[in-house]
């Protein structure tokens, strides 16, 4: 794993793209297949399962390290991340361990067949031969939750790099429902076409956010407009008489949506469509928080299926009789889509994503204001002349959000970050008037700039009324403008809503803090927005 | 009453009515090293060691200072004070005050580990230990000093074979002339920030030996910095005053770049975990060293810390101080004040 933890310092120390391509290049150039495979499985997120719980994890450290936990627990809200904080805690290692990170992941995975002794005796056991960043990894790897800064897309790129194989074919081997314990290297990388495996999805494209005015885009005539409805991205791919659904996450979820099911007799095999995961009823689209009472659940009961029914939105046609139709113009494909979608009976499953005409740029700004209400997110713009490219590109395909729902809140409550925000306060619950109270009503913690981190961050500490563990309560002085993407009512949260994608628009500094809204203002967008 | 008290100026012995490290002005301040939380503006009258004087004299200005040498016994009032090696920067000590047999030890910023560079530490028995906890917590653990200068050299080789500039940073006193007299001057030249040779010229007037370096200024063609390393204060990073080094590694060493969390936000290439403070072995060590039963815990993780050491049976007590340990080089100054410190470095 030495090569493993070398590449890992290489990536963690740089921000340049360039730079962690590099080390990642070099890194498949010294390594064996084995541990290629491994490598691209870890970096594509196919992580080995938690076979250790965190629990006992800390006990183990403790013990090994002679410190009580509540101390290991102090040092974790310092440090922000638990792997590390064990690797760091541990007494300097007796042994030095030389072995491959493929070594490394069978011996955990062995894990699954030990009792509760086995599994610490080898945990301690692997601890004592490894260093610092061996260590942090291998509890990566044990807990479950291995990350690293790099994307899909710059490990395919490095991986170009050292075998010589094209990028965009690499990519697309790269998808789909392998493991490294049912391939080979050499099997993943050289397979020749998309057959080999009849489940493998394309790469999504992605879209920017539009920054620029939507007039600077051209004429209204070279581009088709659409909502970007607020499901779950998918892809759904009718090969071989099977039909299987893909999130943009990368993760077959047939089994959550068995409505789709249908799709492997209703359409003919060599198609696949873009669209989205939509909970859809009475002809027309539900909310989001509809569809959230089925993510994450994988047994759907009828009740659940018959309250919250999904269809797919179609948006693009990937693949047409079998060929990969994704060098055609984006009219070309959307005519071929609309065909595949009125010619044959899905029983309502797939639903055209309607495109609207526009003249000018105003009529479009119209109809993105009043979004909201169809339970959209905004505007999707694409180029009538886009291919369907890979990954998140600029140029061709802009998304046009609405503008945030916005509240003025005060600031109650500070907690430390974590990972790279570890010594920051950067999670805040705020809270809005009632009468001469405030009532906590929402958590952010993103928005603000590192300086803005800084200064918020000397500001709790001399500001601390009290302290409870790793969060404090700070005197109410500090105003800030929440923006969010919706709002419900919860019967978890105290305060009775919950808001979705909370984040800190602005520092309000000049807004006295009497000024803040009320929970009546809240109530107001609740009985407007909420469904 | 006790000999020492605590009270919202620093430090206080009423009995000599003299405060250690005050961080307000009073009439007698006694200072146990040369760092602005610890050596503060305003007293009226100073007592360090020689070794520490004219640090503190170039940063105070016309201030009325007296000195002593380590181990000297100075008496007010009937109460001994004594200075001793703390080992943190040269000149550095813990100030021992002894009256009818009741013994105290105000240590400042402290560390066990022998840089080559100040007069190494030496434990104080006592009774009663006043001790940082910058870094209190078990996750702060030191390498050794000579593998972590050969780091440091493998670094700068590494970036000169690239024909960049290394620049690494560190608090211009103490962390700096540590970084000096660390580096490999085979590998290249070693060019220094403004604020760190200003320092430098105030320790090689008091004779101390350090290795040859040239301040950056306007002067030198900017062809010259490729292959050699700048030293640099941690606020000059970020700053226009680095564009000038062009296509530059930059590395931090502190302690707190034990930290991956830290290492990232500080947005250096390189972190080199060196500090000139206690690691959480060593702090044990020292308090075990004094014999002390009653531990003050100031700067630092100190109600973690305390509550370990009352855990291990101390008597042990936080205090609140405005002391800094290590801080200033990772919190991010304002832009105005950096921006100062870049123009006095440049000689505008």
């Amino acid at each position: 794993m030495k090569n493993f933890a070398e590449l890992f310092r290489r990536l963690d120390r740089t921000t340049k793209i360039n730079s962690k391509v590099e080390s990642l290049a070099d890194y498949f150039l010294q390594v064996d297949d084995e541990d290629k495979l491994w490598t691209v499985a870890l970096l594509s997120h196919r992580r080995p399962r938690r076979t250790v719980n965190s629990k006992l994890l800390r006990a183990w450290a403790s013990e090994l390290s002679g410190i009580d936990t509540w101390i290991l627990e102090e040092s974790y809200h310092v440090v922000g991340d638990l792997a590390e904080t064990i690797a760091l805690v541990l007494p300097p290692p007796e042994a030095d361990y030389d072995h491959t990170l493929t070594y490394w992941i069978d011996y955990i995975e062995r894990f699954a067949g030990y009792d509760e002794e086995g599994k610490k005796e080898a945990v301690q056991e692997a601890w004592r031969g490894l260093g610092t960043t061996e260590r942090y990894l291998f509890n990566k790897l044990i807990t479950g939750n291995f990350r690293v800064g790099v994307s899909q897309k710059l490990m395919t790129r490095a991986l170009a790099r050292a075998t010589g194989i094209e990028e965009t074919n690499l990519a697309h081997r790269l998808m789909g429902n392998w493991t490294p314990n049912d391939t080979t290297f050499g099997d993943l990388i050289h397979s020749e076409s998309a057959t080999d495996d009849i489940s493998r999805p394309y790469p999504f494209y992605l879209a920017y956010q539009l920054e620029q005015p939507a007039e600077d885009l051209g004429t209204p005539a070279e581009w088709q407009a659409e909502h970007k409805w607020d499901g779950i991205r998918g892809q759904l791919i009718v090969r071989d008489d099977q039909a299987f659904i893909w999130s943009r996450g990368e993760e077959l979820v047939n089994d959550k949506y068995p409505e789709y099911a249908i799709l492997a007799q209703a359409l003919p095999n060599g198609t696949v469509i873009d669209g989205e995961i939509l909970p859809f009823k009475d002809g027309r689209p539900l909310g989001f928080n509809v569809l959230q009472t089925r993510i994450g659940r994988k047994n759907v009961s009828k009740k659940l299926l018959k309250d919250a029914p999904v269809v797919l939105m179609c948006y693009d046609l990937l693949e047409y009789e079998g060929r990969d139709i994704r060098k055609l113009p984006m009219s070309g494909r959307r005519q071929l889509l609309e065909r595949v979608v009125e010619e044959y009976d899905t029983e309502g499953i797939l639903q055209l994503s309607p495109v609207f005409a526009f003249e000018h740029w105003e009529d479009l700004a119209i109809e993105r204001e009043t979004a909201r209400e169809k339970f959209s997110e905004g505007i999707m713009l694409k180029r009538l002349d886009s291919e369907y490219k890979q990954g998140r590109k600029k140029g061709d395909w802009w998304k046009w959000k609405v503008d945030p729902l916005t509240i003025d809140a005060v600031m109650m409550y500070a907690q430390r970050g974590h990972g790279r925000r570890a010594n920051l306060y950067t999670d805040f619950t705020f809270g809005v008037w009632d009468g001469e109270q405030l009532v906590p009503f929402t958590k952010a913690y993103s928005g603000l700039t590192d300086k803005e981190f800084n200064q918020i961050t000397a500001w709790v500490r001399r500001n601390t009324v009290e302290k409870f563990g790793p969060v404090r309560s700070v005197k109410p002085k500090q105003v800030f403008e929440i923006g969010f993407e919706g709002i419900r009512r919860s019967t978890r949260h105290k305060s009775g809503v919950a808001l979705r994608f909370p984040r800190m628009l602005r520092w309000r500094q000049d807004k006295p803090v009497e000024e803040a809204n009320t929970k009546d203002d809240l109530e107001a967008l609740l009985k407007t927005y909420g469904s | 009453m006790p000999l020492l008290t605590f009270n919202d100026r620093g430090i206080y012995c009423e009995r000599a009515d003299v405060y250690i490290d005050p961080w307000k002005p009073v009439p007698r301040a006694l200072i146990t090293h040369g760092h602005a939380d610890h050596s503060r503006w305003g007293n009226e009258y100073y007592l360090s060691t020689r070794l520490a004087a004219p640090v503190i004299k170039y940063r105070l200005g016309d201030i009325k200072l007296e000195t002593v040498e380590y181990g000297e016994v100075k008496t007010i009032n009937g109460v001994k004070f004594s200075f001793h090696p703390a080992g943190h920067i040269i000149g550095s000590a813990q100030i021992r005050v002894e009256y009818k047999g009741e013994i105290w030890v105000a240590s400042g910023d402290y560390k066990l580990e022998d840089d080559g560079l100040c007069q190494p530490y030496e434990p104080v028995k006592c009774q009663h230990f006043i001790t940082e906890s910058t870094f209190g917590l078990p996750v702060y653990r030191w390498t050794p000093q000579e593998e972590l200068f050969a780091d440091i050299n493998d670094w700068w080789r590494a970036t000169a074979a690239e024909g960049r500039t290394a620049i690494i940073t560190g608090y211009a006193l103490g962390k700096a002339q540590r970084l000096l007299n660390g580096l490999d001057t085979s590998i290249g030249k070693i060019y220094t920030h403004g604020a760190i040779e200003n320092t430098n010229e105030v320790l090689r007037n008091q004779g101390i030996v350090l290795p040859e370096t040239t301040r950056v200024t306007r002067e030198v063609n900017k062809k010259e910095y490729p292959g050699n390393i700048v030293v640099a204060t941690p606020g000059a990073i970020g700053q226009p005053w680095v564009k000038k080094f062009g296509n530059a590694s930059v590395a931090a060493a502190s302690g707190w770049m034990t930290l991956r969390g830290a290492r990232r936000r500080r947005g250096a290439d390189r972190g080199f975990i060196l500090s000139d403070h206690c690691d959480w072995p060593s702090l044990l060590e020292a308090i075990k060293l004094t014999e002390a039963d009653n531990i003050y815990v100031t700067h630092g993780y100190t109600s973690i810390f305390s509550k370990y050491l009352r855990e291990l049976g101390y008597n042990a007590t936080e205090l609140e101080t405005e002391y800094e340990g290590e801080l200033a080089e990772i919190e991010t100054k304002g832009n105005e004040e950096t921006n100062k410190e870049n123009a006095v470095a440049d000689g505008e």
